[in-house]
């Protein structure tokens, strides 16, 4: 056993739950500040949402993840909650390409768009001013 | 918002995108209007930081002014929606480095309306003898392996699918105006055509070094060059068929 195995083991179990639920509050809490100084959009804010709640569900349920590896033939329980938040950091990473590929083929279809109505405004204005 | 049909001088149009290129922009422009007449000159400015935009409208070209810099495929594609906005006929791509002779424009006009006509004119470097610039040994095998694709999947011989420098009738405008790749568009663009069924030739031209700039497709980048257009060109295949027009059978 590493020390810091030793350490957990030793540490009483109600400490570590309440570390949980406390980062889980923490995570919801500034959500909800991110959302309400508009820095961060409800779309986006939903998926933290949720991993702040799976997250407080965990600490709540005492042996929940136990069983949910168990049932998955995961015999260390941490191995089961990196595998998730693994999981979870891909399917983010991927949705968020997802809507920088969106947002690059709107940014330029916008440009193209500008670019050719100032060309079309200049001509405007030069026809009217030879007039 | 319209942007109506307006009465042009020509319905010809000569594409120039254009990034950092006030070395050789009034030189490809001059040539342009000297060599292929009937051909208004269009250049895109993809956000040059030099004096590209002045330069070019100094020498007789209209100029369009990315706001920033979107890459080639953007800037083109910006191209045709003038070309398709403005009732334009037929539309050549010309790069403003000087690579691209602008003598071959009148011989790509030729080629598109050949019989059987087809829907777009490339230059090729590999057709007939060449003297002219000739690309690197790498450069070379990488375009050889991009003719090979293409030959296989159009079936048609493609001796050059990599070229820049293609001339465009109106569906081609059209559609090019509707959906073009985002950056190395050469390849896609000629899969493109095939997928909706759209004949290509391909005519022998002289591609001149570039007289200033750089290639876009810089030492570094031709293996993401190589991966993002193999790639494009697989998801292609497995990709729908595109509808067709509704005027086309």
């Amino acid at each position: 056993m590493t020390v810091l195995e030793l350490a957990l083991a030793k540490a009483p179990p109600t400490y570590q739950r309440v570390a949980v639920i406390a980062i889980a509050v923490l995570v919801l809490v500034l959500v909800v500040e991110l959302v309400r100084r508009r820095r961060l959009m409800e779309r986006y804010a939903l998926v933290w949402l949720l991993a702040a709640a799976g997250l407080f569900v965990l600490g709540v349920w005492q042996g929940l993840l136990t069983t949910l590896a168990t049932d998955v033939g995961i015999r260390s329980a941490p191995n089961a909650l990196f595998a998730l938040g693994f999981a979870f950091v891909v399917a983010l990473l991927l949705s968020l390409t997802l809507v920088i590929s969106r947002l690059s083929d709107q940014n330029k279809a916008l440009a193209q768009r500008l670019a050719l109505l100032a060309d079309r405004l200049a001509e405007l204005e030069r026809e009217r001013s030879e007039r | 918002m319209s942007l109506s049909l307006q009465p042009r001088m020509s319905r010809h149009l000569a594409i120039v995108p254009a990034l950092n290129e006030a070395g050789s922009i009034a030189q490809t422009v001059t040539e342009i209007r000297q060599y292929a007449e009937g051909f208004d000159v269009l250049v895109v400015d993809d956000g040059s930081l030099d004096d590209t935009a002045a330069i070019a409208a100094a020498a007789g070209a209209r100029v369009i002014s990315m706001p920033f810099t979107v890459g080639i495929g953007g800037a083109v594609q910006c191209g045709y929606l003038y070309a398709r906005d403005n009732g334009y006929m037929v539309a050549v791509q010309v790069d403003g480095d000087g690579q691209h002779d602008p003598r071959d424009i009148g011989r790509l006009l030729a080629a598109l309306h050949e019989d059987p006509p087809v829907e777009m004119a490339t230059g090729s470097r590999f057709l007939g003898d060449q003297d002219g610039y000739r690309p690197s040994r790498a450069r070379r095998a990488g375009i050889a392996v991009f003719a090979a694709l293409v030959s296989l999947i159009t079936g048609q011989r493609v001796t050059d699918a990599t070229s820049g420098f293609r001339m465009s009738a109106r569906r081609g405008i059209e559609l090019f105006a509707r959906d073009y790749p985002h950056d190395y568009p050469e390849v896609e663009a000629i899969l493109l055509l095939h997928a909706h069924r759209l004949r290509v030739r391909e005519v022998a031209v002289t591609m001149r070094a570039r007289t200033s700039g750089r290639s876009t497709i810089a030492r570094g980048v031709q293996p993401y060059y190589m991966a993002k257009v193999l790639f494009a060109v697989f998801v292609g295949l497995l990709r729908a068929r595109p509808a067709l027009e509704r005027d086309r059978p």
